[in-house]
This record gives C-alpha cells, sequence and structure tokens, in this order.
C-alpha cells in the first residue's frame, strides 16, 4: 500500500468537511425560513439556466487559464508581488482609457490599463536595473505612486459634469455578475493568447525561469521574455479586474499557482495544476457567493470569495501535499528521530556489551542509564522503543536486564559498523584528527545506505579496526551472529 | 480635457492653497507631517531589510482586524479598532513567517498569499454581518480631510484634543524613542543578522519588535492616509535617501527631509488641484524621489553599483529578516 493512498482518507475527508462546513451552519442557522431559496439558487446555479452564471463560469475558466500559466511562472520566478504591484498600477491607465472616449468603452479602458501595466512593470525593473534598490522597494513604490496618480485622475473626472462614470468602482471588488459579452471575448482572447505564447514559449520561458545565467550564455533574450510575461500578465491582470476586482487578482494569480507549486516539481505539471486549481478556484467561489446571495439577501462580492477558496485550496496543500505538507514533514520527522533514538540505544547497548568482549548476554539497565548520564526512567523509556520493535527483552529477575534479541543485534552492528567505517574514512581519507570523527560520524551512521557502506568498506579495503582500535563489526556480522562469534573475534582483535 | 486641470494663474496656484482657509490646511498638514514623519523613519529599515512589501501587507491584512474589533467592541471607537488592527497586523507577520519557514514557499508568494486572503475575509465578514457600516473604501483611501478637526476658534487646541491626533502623535513620539534608544541594534541587525546574533542582540526578537512597532504605524497612519498609499509613505522617503548616501544616520535625515517635504508639496498641490491629500503626498514624493534617481543614474555615479544591476527576478532573494 503507497503512503500517498493510505493518507487519502482523512484528507478527502477534511475537504469535503471544509466544503460542507459553512453551508450547513449557515442552513442551521437560518432554518427553514430561507430553505427554499437556498435549494432555489442550487438549481439556478447548476441548471445554467442565467446568462449571468454562464457567463461567470466561461469568465472564471478563462480566468483560471490565464492565471494559472501565468501565475507559475511569476511565483518560480519570485515575483509573486509583481501581480499586486500591476492590479494598482493599471488604474491610472483605466482613468485615461476612460478620459479618452469619455465612456466606458470596454477596449479603450483595456488599452489604456495594459499600457498602464506595461509602464509600471518596466519602471520596475528600471528602477533595479538602474539603482541599488531591490525588488521591494521597487515593487512597492511603483505601485503606491501609479495608483496615487490613478486616484488623482479618477478624482478629477468625477468632477466632470455630465459624464457617466458608474463602474468605475468596479476596477476594486470586480462584478463578476455584470460580465458582458465584450468582457468575455476579451477574457477568452487572452487566455488563448497565453496558451500560445506559452506553449511556442515554454522552453526559454523554463530557462530563464530557473537559469538566467544558463538562458544568458545561450543567448536567450531573456529581457525581451521578461516583457513578453509581463505584457501577458498586464493582460490578463486588466480583463480580470471587471470579474475579481483589483485587490483579489493578486490572490488569483498567485495563490493557486503557490498551491500547485507545493504539490509537484516538475513545471509542465505545475502549470497544469495550477490553471486546473484556479478554475476551481473561481468556480466554487462564484458557487458560493451565489448560494450565499439566498442567505444573506444582497450580492456577495464574487472576488474575495473565490479569493478565499484559492486559500483554503492553499492551505490544504500546505498541511497535507505528499512532499512539503506540513503533516506528513512532521510525521516523517517523528518517525527520524525515533529511528535516531533506537539506533542510539542499540549503539550503547553494543558497545556495554563490548567492553564486556561479549561474555555477558544481558545489560543492566542502570549501567546504561549511567554511560549516557540519564536517569533510570529516561532509559527506560528508550528501551522500550527497542521492546516494542522486536530488538530487545526485558528481564527482571535480577535487577532489569536489557537482552537484544538476534534482529537487535543485527542491527547494532550495523549502526556500529556505520559509525566505525565513517571515522575510519574521515581519518584516513579526509585527514580529519582519530579524536574529531566522533561527531560526524553520530551524524552519518543514521543515513548511510547499505551500498554506501559497501562502497565504503570496498574502498578502505576491508579494514577490521576503526581510527580508535575497535572492531569494526563485518558484513556478516550484520547478518547472522551468535554472540558467541562476536566474543571468539574480540579474542582474535586483541593483542 | 482641459477642464481637468485649471488654467494656469500664478496667484491661484501659489498663494491661495496657503491663504484660503488656512487653519484647516494647516490642520491637515500637521496630520499629515506626523504621519509621514512615523512612517519614513521605521521605512528606513524595511528598505534596507528589503522588505517593503510587509508593510502593503499589513496595510491590508488589518481589515479583518477592524471588522473583528468592531464585532466585538461594538463601537467604532478609534482605540478599540487600533487594537484589532494591530493584532491583525501581528497575527499577519507571523503568519508569513510561518509559511515561509514551514514550507517552500518563498518570502514573496507568502506575503501575498497571507494578505490577500487576510483582505479577502474582511471583505467578506462586512458584507456578511449585518449592520457593519464600515466602508472599506476607507481603510483603502483614508481620509485626511475628514481628520482634520473641523477648523474652530481655536485650530491649535481642537487639533490636540482629537484622539486621532493623539494617537498618531503618540506613535510618532513612540518611534522616534525607540529610533534613537536601539539605533545600534537596529543598525547592526539590519546590515549584519549574523553579527547581530553574536554581539547577542537577538534578531529575531529585534524583528518582532520592529513588526510591532511597523502595524503601529502602518494601523495608526492608514486612517489618514489609506492602505494601499501608506507603502508610499514608508518607502519613498526610504528608498530617495538610500540612493543618495551610504551612511545610515545621514539616510535618516535625508528621509525626514523628503517626508517634510513631500508632505508639504503634497498638500499644496491636493488644495490647488482639489484632490485626495494623500495621493498628492505621494504623487510629490514620487517626484522627489525621480530626481534623486536622476541624480543617482548619472554617469559619473553608475561605476559604484555594477554589481546591483541584476535584472528583477534575479534580486529576489529577499529573505524576511531573522537569519
Amino acid at each position: 500500500m503507497t503512503p500517498k493512498f493510505r493518507h487519502s482518507p482523512p484528507f478527502l475527508a477534511l475537504l469535503i468537511f471544509m466544503f460542507a462546513m459553512p453551508s450547513e451552519a449557515h442552513a442551521a442557522k437560518i432554518s427553514e425560513l430561507v430553505e427554499v431559496d437556498l435549494g432555489d439558487q442550487f438549481v439556478r446555479f447548476f441548471s445554467l439556466q442565467d446568462a449571468a452564471i454562464r457567463h461567470i463560469l466561461l469568465g472564471c475558466l478563462f480566468m483560471g487559464i490565464n492565471f494559472g500559466l501565468l501565475g507559475s511562472f511569476v511565483v518560480v520566478r519570485r515575483m509573486a508581488l509583481v501581480g499586486d504591484t500591476l492590479s494598482h498600477a493599471v488604474l491610472p491607465g483605466v482613468a485615461v482609457g476612460f478620459l479618452f472616449t469619455m465612456s466606458k468603452e470596454p477596449w479603450a479602458i483595456l488599452l489604456g490599463a495594459t499600457m498602464a501595466g506595461l509602464l509600471g512593470a518596466a519602471t520596475v525593473s528600471w528602477i533595479q536595473r538602474s539603482t541599488r534598490l531591490k525588488q521591494d522597494a521597487a515593487l512597492g513604490m511603483v505601485l503606491a505612486s501609479f495608483f496615487a496618480v490613478g486616484i488623482c485622475l479618477i478624482k478629477m473626472i468625477e468632477r466632470i459634469p455630465s459624464v457617466n462614470k458608474s463602474g468605475l468602482d468596479h476596477f476594486f471588488y470586480g462584478q463578476a455578475a455584470a460580465l458582458g459579452r465584450a468582457d468575455l471575448w476579451m477574457m477568452g482572447g487572452t487566455a488563448v493568447l497565453s496558451t500560445i505564447i506559452v506553449v511556442l514559449l515554454y522552453r526559454p520561458l523554463l530557462a530563464t525561469s530557473f537559469d538566467q545565467v544558463f538562458a544568458r550564455s545561450i543567448g536567450l533574450p531573456e529581457r525581451m521574455l521578461f516583457h513578453v510575461l509581463m505584457l501577458l500578465l498586464a493582460l490578463a491582470i486588466v480583463v480580470a479586474l471587471q470579474a475579481v476586482g483589483a485587490l483579489m487578482v493578486s490572490a488569483m494569480l498567485i495563490t493557486p499557482a503557490t498551491t500547485a507549486f507545493l504539490l509537484t516539481k516538475r513545471m509542465h505539471v505545475m502549470l497544469c495544476l495550477a490553471t486546473g486549481l484556479a478554475i476551481a478556484a473561481g468556480m466554487l467561489g462564484a458557487f458560493l457567493s451565489f448560494v450565499g446571495e439566498g442567505l444573506v439577501s444582497h450580492a456577495l462580492p464574487t472576488g474575495p470569495s473565490m479569493a478565499l477558496c484559492a486559500g483554503g485550496f492553499f492551505l490544504l496543500a500546505f498541511l497535507f501535499s505528499p512532499h512539503h505538507g506540513l503533516v506528513f514533514r512532521y510525521r516523517r520527522h517523528l518517525s527520524q528521530t525515533r529511528q535516531i533514538t533506537v539506533e542510539n540505544t542499540l549503539k550503547a547497548i553494543y558497545r556495554a556489551m563490548e567492553s564486556d568482549r561479549f561474555k555477558e548476554e544481558g545489560i543492566a539497565v542502570r549501567r546504561l542509564a549511567g554511560d549516557a548520564r540519564e536517569t533510570f526512567e529516561e532509559t527506560m523509556t528508550r528501551l522500550r522503543l527497542l521492546v516494542r520493535d522486536g530488538l530487545a527483552t526485558f528481564a527482571s529477575t535480577r535487577g532489569e536486564v536489557i537482552y537484544l534479541t538476534p534482529e537487535g543485534l543485527q542491527h547494532a552492528s550495523r549502526v556500529v559498523r556505520n559509525h566505525r567505517l565513517w571515522e575510519l574514512y574521515l581519518t584516513n581519507e579526509a585527514d580529519y584528527d582519530a579524536d574529531h570523527v566522533h561527531a560526524d560520524a553520530e551524524k552519518v551512521e543514521h543515513i548511510l545506505g547499505e551500498d554506501q557502506v559497501m562502497e565504503l568498506e570496498r574502498y578502505l579495503d576491508y579494514p577490521e579496526q576503526d581510527p580508535h582500535g575497535k572492531r569494526i563489526p563485518s558484513l556478516r556480522d550484520t547478518q547472522r551472529l551468535p554472540l558467541r562469534d562476536l566474543a571468539v573475534k574480540e579474542e582474535e582483535v586483541e593483542p | 480635457m482641459n477642464h481637468l486641470i485649471p488654467p494656469f494663474d500664478a496667484y491661484r496656484v501659489f498663494v491661495e492653497p496657503w491663504t484660503i482657509n488656512l487653519s484647516q490646511t494647516l490642520l491637515m498638514t500637521s496630520i499629515a507631517l506626523i504621519v509621514a514623519l512615523s512612517a519614513a523613519l521605521i521605512g528606513n529599515y524595511l528598505v534596507l531589510r528589503r522588505m517593503s512589501m510587509l508593510g502593503d501587507a499589513i496595510s491590508h491584512s488589518a481589515l479583518p482586524g477592524i471588522v473583528i474589533a468592531f464585532l466585538v467592541s461594538g463601537s467604532r471607537d478609534s482605540f478599540a479598532l487600533t487594537i484589532g488592527a494591530l493584532v491583525a497586523g501581528i497575527v499577519t507577520t507571523v503568519l508569513i513567517e510561518f509559511i515561509h519557514r514551514r514550507s517552500i514557499v518563498k518570502v514573496d508568494a507568502a506575503i501575498g498569499i497571507v494578505f490577500s486572503m487576510l483582505f479577502a475575509l474582511g471583505v467578506l465578514l462586512i458584507e456578511l454581518v449585518p449592520h457593519t457600516d464600515l466602508d472599506p473604501d476607507c481603510v483603502l483611501f483614508g481620509q485626511l480631510e475628514w481628520l482634520g478637526v473641523h477648523a474652530s476658534s481655536d485650530p491649535m487646541k481642537a487639533l490636540f484634543a482629537s484622539s486621532q491626533f493623539q494617537l498618531l502623535f503618540g506613535v510618532f513620539i513612540l518611534t522616534a524613542a525607540l529610533n534613537l534608544t536601539f539605533f545600534k541594534e537596529l543598525l547592526v541587525s539590519s546590515f549584519d543578522p549574523l553579527l547581530a546574533g553574536a554581539q547577542g542582540f537577538r534578531p529575531t526578537f529585534i524583528h518582532y519588535a520592529m513588526m510591532c512597532m511597523l502595524s503601529l504605524v502602518v494601523v495608526s497612519a492608514f486612517e489618514a492616509v489609506g492602505a494601499i498609499l501608506v507603502i508610499a509613505m514608508l518607502i519613498l522617503p526610504a528608498a530617495t535617501a538610500y540612493l543618495l548616501t551610504n551612511r545610515l544616520r545621514t539616510m535618516i535625515t535625508l528621509s525626514i527631509t523628503h517626508a517634510v517635504i513631500s508632505t508639504i508639496g503634497g498638500i499644496h498641490l491636493a488644495v490647488w488641484l482639489d484632490c485626495p491629500a494623500s495621493a498628492c503626498m505621494v504623487i510629490a514624493g514620487t517626484f522627489f524621489f525621480c530626481i534623486a534617481w536622476f541624480i543617482h543614474t548619472r554617469p559619473s555615479r553608475q561605476v559604484d553599483d555594477t554589481q546591483e544591476t541584476e535584472s528583477l527576478t534575479n534580486s529576489a532573494e529577499s529573505e524576511l529578516a531573522p537569519h
């Protein structure tokens, strides 16, 4: 049974819990009064009878494609906050586009905003190239100064009489319900464009994102690729403003991509995953805000609920991702710590037996505790781990005495063998002093694999003794071990 | 487009802002100055530690803190709201640090995710909870004009009596005092955290203390200038100063100068064009930054920083301070 499979039921349960919970809670709170409404909302949503819902879902699809593809590159390039900056920096462009036509012509606003976004991105990289200010300061300054210009422009526009300026405030929160055909065409066009460009330029983009020195050395037009990426990003952000609003664009851009980043190591998988997650978060968010509308009887903002869904996905990945998830890493950490404790205890017993020249089979617990400078109870706790693993048994006829089982003895000699071979390697090959090698070997002994140990042994020409004159257990010792054999060998080594 | 900008008239442009309704303008200026100064002081360390965007993050994620404080206390008392926002700010820093340290997620992505999630939560809370007459717009854009206590017979007295001004002034005094007292610690831990650690300064502690201070500054400031423009108040003076000097003392002096002149210039602009004062302060600040940038990039100076001319993507090894 693979570990992945073993963990999936709690994972699924949590997933279901997370998303089932809120709706249940609401249902309980508002009782049967609006339950009809809620059911109606469900039916309306899934039957797709409203044009608005079809538009929102299509919008989520296009937005997900845009943000999944571009967000992945943004995240691996460590410029996640660029989305935040661009989404604010387009504001003066929106205002200028509006001024140009004196109406809410989508194409004019799109053009103005994209230009402003590009200008913002160019300014950021210009500041970085020409001064010693770092990315964070450049991003922050461009964000705030462009935004300030935008605010002033909009304030001025508002003073112009006889202009229908309604809708400029959708810029901040978005209004998914008002997505029109023109918006959808633009979103769709951008999605197609970014898909085509990412597919065509996949390799160059990959190279510039991960290894700039390499990319430069094979003559890729690095700066041009960067600006292509920024152009696509500015376009994608501008067309998404209507759906989610300036404040949530950044969330939708980087959250699914970061989630995908936690889940995979391969870029093309990450692109697909991020796209899928962005689409899913968008649709789920649209659904929740639509259903929620039946609860609080006024329109819920779609942008924040989409962003929070994306955040929910991120939280799940953060906790339960197979490689990087907190829970599994913590569990791995625990089991590693336990393994190390077990091996160190085995080694201590082995040493004690060795100093008796393997005459005695049992070792008194008090003696182990004394050697390790621990209390009796602490040693007992460690020894119980061994007993639980079947590596040792207790006998309490003459006080507490611990006996290693054959498996325990084999395991112990394996650890000691690793330790001493490594010590020898360090003194012979790495010119360490014999009294400096112990600490390093203490760490390495737990992670040396069987192959590495064999190689080490071959390399050191099958040594018998470690730098301190102790016998190194041989491969055969670690495989089959009647205790008296060890005792005999110990006799041979002693001069 | 002509009616956007009023026709040029020297008297109107240069004299009127400081003659008509002077007491109101002066009130606005003094509040803005206090805000700009505290922000500039702490901004220096933000820029040096490459965590400028944290100011943005904290100012956004204060929203849920404000809403929750409103729900708990049931009042729009600015003290309660400030506490809520402060707690939210600290939670943000801790969360960012946690995500950044406990996973492979880079610090920029961690900042982006944490603050946008908290902000989204705040917006949703406002919508979901009935009778919150909190206006997210006010949090976003601030209202410097409304803060100015209405000019009564004795404007200065009214100013000192307003709780908002007392808060801002307290924060300013605190920031300045901490800056003076712990100058050495801040200096060393900003430039060389390892050395700071070796000398027993505890960089982690300094980091979190600074984040608390930052939250306090941001939170107290954004009622005046708004969440989005706070970041400009933090970074612009420091960034301008950073271009002109290599010494922290000089940098702080320069950033204070920048804060003062861009505040006065901004208020002037705001009164002249009748635009939001905070936005105009940022525009003025940007203007002065551009001048510094121009001076900085003149050919004779460019030799010094060839090693800094990395492109956007390359220089993102920004670390959240404690190493």
